[in-house]
């Protein structure tokens, strides 16, 4: 089931129904200060939570807490001053039976002047050593021994992950290990960009940094449960930013490691779909793409070698399967409009051999 | 009216006279363009990849400098001749002021002529080259600007138009000369003596 | 000084035929003509980029929703937020600027009448080559594409590589044309309170809004031309192969993050500022009280000017500069917050003891106070770095801003308008219609920008087309969506009580509200020449004195 509503939206959905009305009644009558930041479970199967107050990842859990503080004392002066704000308005507002004869003139009073300069100087004081410790232990310049090091590359639009201590390269989901006490292994990640400006994201293991072309940035997490976590793209990057999407893998470090052998496998050579190997050995896709034992060794498209491998397609457009598939490599436009992933030309009985080729590389 | 005793009277009534109000703030405002300029400039000093580089083609621009400085001598002559009325001797001195303009523009020009042709700087050879041909570009325009202005006033006062009541006016211009004059010694400075 | 002295109001010479009026419209250099065209040009692209906004906000009703394609899309929220800023925000303080202050000055118009007419139509060729766009620039998907990089235009997607066509050309030459209408309304501002107060009228003396419109006028001196100087780099990248942002060969795409935002910052100052000169005019007189703490409003907004020079980059903290940089503009940027937040409660201690009249201007002037507290605290939400790492970037920095913008700058133009409508037309807008006007407005907008922190908050990025159906954004977008049929109700009902006002309001008198600034003391509208003596004054309240000739305001201050 698509994780995402595909481009051509099957079911219709022209009106605001009568369920929608209440729950955006309901809604309006609830405070302003909605500051929940759970979820609403959707009554779709699979709802992913993006909240930032949501953390499983120790930068994450940081940030939260720091964040809570943040807001509680924002909270604290909203309180007072609206609280004191409305309170005056109520009671200074004009009633019929006044005369008009003006109110006392006051000019001014320096005590209090002072005294609501002082206060909020504290505050932005003490506010301002917390912030400076929390970013001293939240920004790493440098990959401390042991952490696993993973280089995320921004392209137009979608991602490239490589892992040099393994020689691995893939794209748009990634694998990390889990971190428990004891057995410590968070992931620091090195950005790039090979276009333009992007920003990696992913909200329950940690804030976002920008990948800019010419310039090394660097993100880490430090998982503490296992899952599937999701992001996306947070810098406007041009046409299909909205569809530059993440998932992280958070694994056992069995299974992780499992993960990596598999990855660094050659592609899956099966006899079965040697004509649709031909296809696209023919066709100009190795040009952008690779296949680890292939002659494709192409760099400006993801790495293919274990496609299947992955659950979603062009950067979470839509599910991998064999349709989607299909209308991907007959017309990528069709799925995402602006995609730089040409229409190959390809059809009929070759597109046919094509995809069940790329179908059997697990 | 109030038959209360008026408070004491703060204020005589005299206020800066608006031209040069309004040349502070152009000045001010110009300022600022220039210093994006100058800091694009010192932020890419020795970030060139490729092309030639500021101490392999740089000359110190030394006639032009001169010539520059000294027409804020000059200019600053001409307005008091003016203020005096000396009519003639503000035509020489302002005519003198503007040649040096001119003596400035070609040194520029050469220079250009020689990096360009000789040396092969050009604005998109390098970072060197973009930051350069743009900062002393934007300079040099805003002297071809000041040298439009001065000849304006000077055929004007060939015409007889322009009398010693006129010298406040003028003075503006001189002032707009010698922030361009200012800014020439803060391009030096970043181009010619830190960039080298 | 004489009493209120008002002389009779203009009249129209006989023959004269609307060929003369357009003439005398086309060709002014009075000031006042000039503001209001200045305001109607700003209200006029208000309605244009309310319409983009509502459009984005239909496409964003459900996820996965194909109403609205990328390209499209994209255009229109560059369009929406260049529009906003540089073709509402800024025309609109240019004209009330333009049209006030000489008059509260006591001034017969500004310092440079021909410059000032210069500006307004740089302004107005401007915004027309900006929307030209739609039609003229040949992207990259056939002809006529407005710009889409986005109303910061980072690079390199700027860069002639990844924006084809001319699209951006429009964005940069657009705003550096329209942009000297800003820059000579500035120098004009400052010029005209440097040089043409009237007798008496020290610096201390003047009124706050003219004060404030001078510190605008600073920013606006230090600030534009910074930008212009980073669209000229562009320009030259784009056209003259230039490598300023070019990362391909060196170029740094940071750097431009840099200039802009230290055009930006200000920019956003700017923009509110203005804001805070009209309700510091509105409240007092709507409280029936002297503005509490005049000299401590100026000095608050001085600091605040010229810390907002010094604040860039917190727009940038997920850039990745050093941790250094990171934690100053973090202080710095919490720093500013204190004089704002010391102007919020000189307003409210201006309310305090006072017989407030809750009439339009003052209805919305307080739902100013109030907006603004809080979008000031998201603003040191946005300032604590760790935090902002989660928050930039998301909807919570959209609704950030549009709680300053609408919240703070639009609600308090509305309430100028309510205010000033009188003086400048002579007719009073209609109350009820003031009251509907406001209602509807607030609840629209709390309901929109309100519950769009919520989506800030769930991890909704800004800048999208659509979105996914699993992440449980939807409910808060349609709630979101929602709140554009109100405003824009809210903005009809407004025109409509213009249009009334102009055809059957009311007769206005010179001073309908009992204010106390020299603007009230001139016809309604004013005459040509403003002023058929020059005033003297003697306090900051010229009018009280006149008023309360036993208490006046110069033993007080």
């Amino acid at each position: 089931m698509p994780f995402y509503r595909s481009h051509r939206c099957p079911e219709p959905r022209a009106r605001l129904g009568g369920l929608d009305a209440v729950r955006v009644g309901l809604v309006a009558l609830a405070s302003p200060l909605l500051f929940s930041a759970r979820a609403l479970a959707d009554d779709a199967a699979s709802t992913f939570d993006t909240g930032i107050f949501s953390g499983v990842s120790t930068p994450a859990i940081q940030i939260q807490t720091y964040s809570l503080g943040v807001v509680a004392i924002c909270a604290a002066i909203f309180v007072v001053v609206v609280g004191f704000g409305a309170w005056t308005v109520i009671r200074f507002r004009r009633r019929d039976e006044d005369d008009d004869r003006e109110p006392p003139q006051i000019y001014g009073s320096n005590s209090l002047e002072l005294a609501w300069t002082v206060i909020p100087l504290v505050i932005v004081f003490i506010l301002a050593l917390v912030t400076a410790r929390a970013i001293v232990e939240l920004q790493l310049d440098k990959r401390p021994a042991g952490w696993l090091a993973v280089t995320a590359v921004g392209h137009q639009w979608w991602w490239e992950f490589q892992y040099p201590e393994y020689g691995i390269t893939t794209a748009n989901e990634l694998h990390i290990p889990v971190n428990r006490p004891g057995a410590r292994r968070p992931t620091f990640l090195t950005l790039e960009s090979e276009d333009v400006i992007h920003s990696f994201w992913i909200p329950r293991l940690a804030g976002k940094t920008d990948i800019i072309p010419n310039r090394t940035n660097h993100l880490w997490f430090e998982p503490l449960q296992t899952g599937l976590y999701v992001g996306q793209c947070s810098e406007y990057c041009g046409t299909q930013h909205a569809n530059m999407l993440l998932r992280v893998y958070v694994h056992s470090p069995t299974d992780f490691e499992r993960w990596v052998r598999e990855q660094q496998r050659d592609a899956v050579s099966d006899p079965r779909v040697a004509d649709g190997r031909s296809v696209f050995l023919e066709t100009a896709c190795i040009n952008c793409h690779t296949v680890r034992g292939t002659v494709a060794t192409g760099q400006f498209g993801p790495d293919l070698t274990h496609l299947m491998s992955r659950q979603t397609l062009g950067a979470g457009v839509g599910t991998l399967d064999a349709k989607t598939l299909r209308a991907w490599v007959l017309n990528p436009d069709h799925l995402k409009p602006g995609v730089r992933m040409p229409a190959m030309g390809v059809e009929g009985e070759s597109l046919d051999q094509l995809v069940s080729y790329l179908l059997s590389l697990k | 009216m109030s038959d209360a005793t008026l408070p004491r009277q703060l204020d005589d009534g005299r206020r800066v006279d608006r031209g040069r109000a309004g040349m502070a703030c152009l000045i001010l405002t110009e300022s600022a363009f220039f210093a994006i300029f100058v800091v694009a400039y010192l932020f890419y000093i020795g970030k060139s990849v490729t092309g030639p580089q500021p101490v392999d083609v740089l000359d110190f621009p030394v006639v032009g400098t001169v010539a520059l400085l000294s027409s804020s001598g000059t200019i600053m002559f001409a307005v008091r001749a003016l203020r005096r009325g000396e009519i003639a001797r503000f035509i020489a001195s302002f005519l003198v002021t503007i040649t040096l303009g001119v003596v400035f523009l070609v040194s520029t020009a050469m220079e250009w002529n020689r990096l360009i042709f000789e040396d092969g700087l050009t604005i998109g050879t390098n970072l060197f080259g973009t930051t350069f041909y743009s900062l002393v570009g934007f300079h040099a325009a805003h002297v071809c600007i000041g040298i439009l202005l001065m000849s304006g006033i000077w055929s004007m006062t060939l015409l007889g138009h322009v009398k010693s009541r006129h010298a406040e006016k003028v003075e503006l211009v001189s002032w707009y000369w010698h922030f361009v004059d200012a800014v020439w010694l803060v391009v030096l400075t970043s181009v010619y003596i830190v960039g080298l | 000084m004489a009493a209120i002295d008002t002389p009779t109001p203009p009249v129209t010479a006989p023959g004269h035929s609307w060929t003369d009026t357009l003439h005398d419209w086309v060709t002014t250099c009075d000031h006042k003509k000039l503001g209001v065209m200045y305001v109607c040009s700003g209200l006029f692209f208000f309605c244009v980029a309310g319409l983009e906004a509502a459009a984005m906000r239909y496409q964003l009703l459900f996820a996965g929703n194909d109403a609205i394609g990328p390209e499209t899309f994209n255009r229109l929220f560059t369009m929406h937020g260049t529009t906003m800023v540089f073709l509402v925000g800024m025309p609109i303080i240019t004209g009330f600027g333009n049209y006030f202050l000489p008059l509260m000055i006591g001034a017969r118009d500004m310092a440079y009448p021909r410059l000032n007419a210069w500006g307004f139509w740089m302004f107005f060729f401007g915004a027309f080559l900006f929307y030209f766009s739609f039609l003229g620039a040949d992207g990259l998907y056939g002809a006529g594409t407005a710009p889409d990089v986005g109303w910061f235009a980072y690079a390199p997607l700027t860069g002639k590589a990844f924006s084809r066509g001319n699209s951006t050309d429009y964005w940069i030459l657009g705003i550096l044309i329209s942009g000297f209408g800003s820059l000579s309304g500035a120098i004009n501002m400052l010029g005209t309170v440097i040089s043409l107060r009237c007798r008496g009228m020290t610096f201390g003396r003047m009124p706050l809004f003219v004060w404030m419109m001078s510190v605008v006028s600073f920013l606006i001196l230090i600030a534009l031309t910074p930008l212009a100087a980073a669209q000229v780099m562009l320009l030259f990248d784009r056209f003259l192969g230039a490598h300023f942002f070019d990362t391909q060969a060196g170029g740094d795409a940071v750097l431009w993050q840099h200039f802009f935002w230290f055009f930006g910052h200000p920019e956003v100052y700017i923009l509110i500022i203005p804001g805070f000169a009209y309700a510091s005019e509105i409240i007092p007189v709507f409280s029936r009280k002297v503005i509490f703490g005049y000299p401590v409003m100026v000095a608050a907004t001085i600091s605040i000017g010229v810390l907002s020079v010094g604040v860039w980059a917190h727009h940038m903290f997920a850039v990745g500069m050093q941790r250094e940089l990171n934690i100053y503009f973090a202080a710095i940027t919490m720093l500013v917050g204190v004089p704002t937040g010391i102007k919020i409660f000189n307003w409210i201690g201006t309310m305090y003891g006072g017989k407030i009249r809750f009439q339009t201007p003052m209805l919305f002037c307080t739902a100013f106070v109030f907006q603004f507290v809080l979008a000031g605290l998201t603003g040191i939400m946005l300032a604590a770095t760790p935090f902002d790492w989660q928050l930039t970037d998301t909807y919570f920095v959209v609704a950030h801003f549009h709680y300053v913008l609408i919240g703070g700058l639009i609600f308090t133009i509305f309430g100028a308008c309510y205010y000033w409508f009188p003086k400048v037309s002579g007719k009073m807008l209609d109350e009820t219609l003031g009251k509907w006007h406001f209602w509807l407005f607030v609840i629209g907008f709390q309901l929109t920008f309100t519950t769009m922190h919520v989506q800030g908050l769930l991890g909704m990025p800004r800048r999208i087309y659509t979105y996914p159906s699993d992440r449980s954004w939807e409910i808060w977008n349609q709630i979101t969506s929602a709140g554009v049929l109100f405003q824009a109700a809210g903005v009809l009902v407004f025109f409509y009580a213009i249009a009334r006002a102009l055809h059957s309001g009311r007769p206005a008198g010179p001073d309908p509200w009992d204010a106390w600034t020299l603007e009230w003391s001139t016809s309604s509208p004013p005459p040509d020449y403003n002023f058929a003596e020059a005033p003297e004054v003697h306090s900051r309240r010229p009018l009280w004195d006149a008023k309360h000739p036993e208490d006046p305001d110069w033993k007080h201050e």
